[in-house]
């Protein structure tokens, strides 16, 4: 009844392809892609090469001219002189002070901003109270206020409650700065977590704090790296605020690099500047190199689910 | 006494009413399926008495003690979700212990009711183990686990064994019920899934648009469906239905009158438009027909073989009309076949208000 070829199984292989298609390592398509990639990654290694080989010069080397020539006779010295001796007005102490005020600067704003915005945002999405969507909203508008608007209205804010010029005020501004984006993404985060995770912790009895502490933090460690490497960079480089806010004794980092690199008397060194520079810069590059893969899994990981 | 009593019970998203005057009472020790097509209110409902959800109105009663108010914690339920919903930081152990740790219970007893619960549903070698090390029927048992070791008096479970494959889903009903005879909690079970629903149940709750239609044995659901809703939704093939009108010599389709023999109507001599409901699996071919007082010759248009019975497509009484044959019988397309059907066996709806005649 049925044909005799559908019932016998066909034996051996017929000819044409077979197996995995062979893919050729230097097809046209491989070689513009990688020619564009390197080109453009060269590009944007000149400028750090310029920068790393000035800063290991002496300044007759430099006045020779060859700004992409690596150094004849290397010496550490500019970065020495930035870090202790470049001076900024009466002070010669170099950055070093700078960068202890940026680290007082630094740690209370980050810890302060991200737990504030997590708890902020782990609110709006797990414990939505009448009125939950509008107060949102009006947190993410700020995130859209130029910060220029509200320097002067800070400044008197800061000056009534007697925190204008200080550590104290400053971490503030921070604080408040840094929570509308935070709490943008703590709440996304939490709201990708499972509802029904949440419930069986109510049932369970654990209260606001209980799920908080002990259902939602340890689930979210992805998301805490990147608010910090966002903060971290950010409250970093920082100048506008710190120049404001502040006084020259506690300026961050940022505002005393400024002022090394822009002094008008003497000799421009333009090896301190860059040493000076790249010092400065050396934080937010440590940040992304340590903490890199873990930043790449929490942006991601409101896309899929694990 | 009543375990869980919900009384005029209303619940609406903004304009939108999801439960509509809801009123429900549940014996002690009871297994209540709430059973409904998705969007009808049914897991709804058991959030409400969960205490995830506040309600517009209405209150609802545990073990005679109003709780319209309390926490979740403290109105004495245990909850089983669909997702598991484990918490997946904590082991095994630690997910079981949570709820315990929460009410401040001391640690021997913790220990103690962590083992039993284990002991219980075999999950005593994974204690160890997060949730993400565990299968789909492990995880579930663990979910089992964390409500049973709080000690309840009521069971909440929602789609339990949705995400499960379909052999798991079979093994873990059965268990479900097993923990159920031994145990002796009330337990409220919702799912769509109305095969769930006829071997799990005490009584069946089959609920519409945030209404309970009919609350009935199983046995009672299926034999006499209370409406036209209730007889189409429980029942796979579902329901033959044949639009006519009864009259006192019978019911009319089709210009032929059928005779409702042996029928127990609930009203005496109902006439008017109605509609028939015959069940694939009642009507009678071969040695069966011999006595029905309803028969027919029909031809066969489509045929479903299934293995264990076979589903035949066909016409009667000008209308599209299934039924059900043996798995082992010879039928094919365009056979004429002899069937015979029992009007005790059937239903008869009005055709207005579509309640059972």
């Amino acid at each position: 009844m049925a044909d005799a070829s559908m019932t016998v199984p066909a034996t051996g292989l017929a000819d044409g392809p077979r197996g995995p298609k062979p893919r050729r390592a230097f097809s046209r398509g491989n070689i513009f892609l990688y020619g564009t990639l390197g080109l453009v990654a060269i590009y944007y290694m000149i400028p750090l090469w310029v920068m790393v080989m000035t800063s290991l010069k002496g300044m007759p080397e430099i006045r020779m001219g060859n700004i992409f020539a690596p150094p004849l006779e290397i010496t550490f010295e500019p970065w020495v002189k930035a870090w202790s001796e470049a001076c900024t007005g009466v002070n010669c102490d170099g950055l070093s002070r700078g960068f202890w005020n940026s680290v007082q600067i630094l740690i209370p704003s980050v810890v302060l901003s991200i737990a504030v915005a997590s708890v902020n945002g782990y609110a709006l999405s797990n414990w939505k109270f009448k009125g939950s969507e509008v107060f949102f909203t009006i947190l993410i508008l700020g995130a859209f206020i130029p910060y220029q608007v509200m320097i002067y209205p800070i400044v008197i804010i800061l000056r009534e409650i007697g925190i204008m010029s200080s550590l104290a005020g400053l971490v503030l501004v921070h604080t408040i700065f840094g929570m509308p984006i935070l709490t943008l993404l703590f709440r996304n985060y939490f709201a990708s977590v499972p509802e029904e995770l949440f419930k069986a912790a109510r049932v369970d009895g654990a209260g606001f704090w209980g799920i908080y502490f002990r259902i939602m933090l340890p689930m979210a460690l992805p998301i805490f790296v990147v608010a910090m490497i966002l903060q971290v960079t950010g409250i970093w480089n920082d100048f506008l605020f710190g120049v404001i806010y502040t006084k020259p004794e506690i300026y961050p980092m940022t505002v005393q690099l400024n002022n090394i690199v822009n002094s008008v008397q003497g000799v421009k060194e333009y090896n301190v500047n860059m040493a000076a520079t790249l010092l400065t810069g050396l934080v937010p590059l440590t940040i992304y190199f340590v903490s890199g893969k873990l930043f790449v899994r929490g942006i991601a990981a409101g896309a899929v689910k694990g | 006494m009543h375990s869980v009593s919900i009384r005029s019970l209303d619940l609406s998203f903004g304009a939108v009413k999801v439960l509509r005057d809801l009123d429900l009472d549940i014996h002690d020790g009871e297994f209540l399926v709430l059973l409904g097509s998705s969007g009808c209110g049914k897991s709804t409902l058991l959030n409400c008495i969960a205490g995830l959800l506040d309600v517009t109105d209405g209150q609802i009663f545990i073990k005679d003690k109003n709780v319209t108010w309390l926490e979740p914690s403290e109105r004495g339920i245990g909850m089983v979700f669909q997702s598991y919903a484990l918490y997946p930081q904590m082991t095994v152990e630690g997910n079981l212990s949570f709820g315990l740790k929460n009410a401040g219970m001391p640690k021997p007893e913790i220990a103690e009711r962590v083992a039993r619960a284990a002991k219980i549903l075999q999950i005593e070698p994974l204690l160890k183990r997060k949730p993400g090390a565990l299968s789909g029927g492990q995880r579930q048992r663990v979910a089992i686990g964390r409500a049973l070791v709080r000690d309840v008096d009521v069971f909440l479970f929602d789609e339990p064994l949705s995400n499960l494959d379909a052999k798991l889903r079979a093994d873990l009903r059965v268990e479900i019920k097993r923990l159920h005879q031994k145990l002796k909690n009330t337990m409220i079970y919702v799912t769509h899934d109305q095969v769930e629903a006829m071997t799990l149940a005490d009584r069946i709750a089959i609920m519409k648009d945030g209404a309970v239609m009919q609350l009935a044995s199983p046995a009672e659901i299926y034999n006499r469906p209370g409406n036209r809703f209730v007889a189409d939704f429980i029942g796979s093939p579902s329901m033959n239905f044949l639009e006519g009108d009864l009259g006192p010599n019978g019911f009319a389709t089709d210009g032929q009158i059928l005779p409702t023999d042996g029928y127990g109507f609930e009203t005496d001599a109902p006439h008017g438009p109605a509609t028939m409901g015959i069940r694939p699996e009642h009507v009678a071919t071969g040695h069966d027909l011999s006595g029905l007082p309803i028969q027919a010759e029909v031809t066969v248009e489509l045929v479903e073989p299934m293995g264990s019975d076979t589903l035949v497509w066909t016409q009667f009484a000008g209308q599209t009309f299934r039924f059900r044959m043996d798995g082992q019988a010879e039928v094919k397309d365009g056979d004429n076949i002899h069937i015979g059907i029992d009007p005790a066996k059937s239903s008869f709806f009005d055709k207005v208000s579509e309640l059972r005649l």
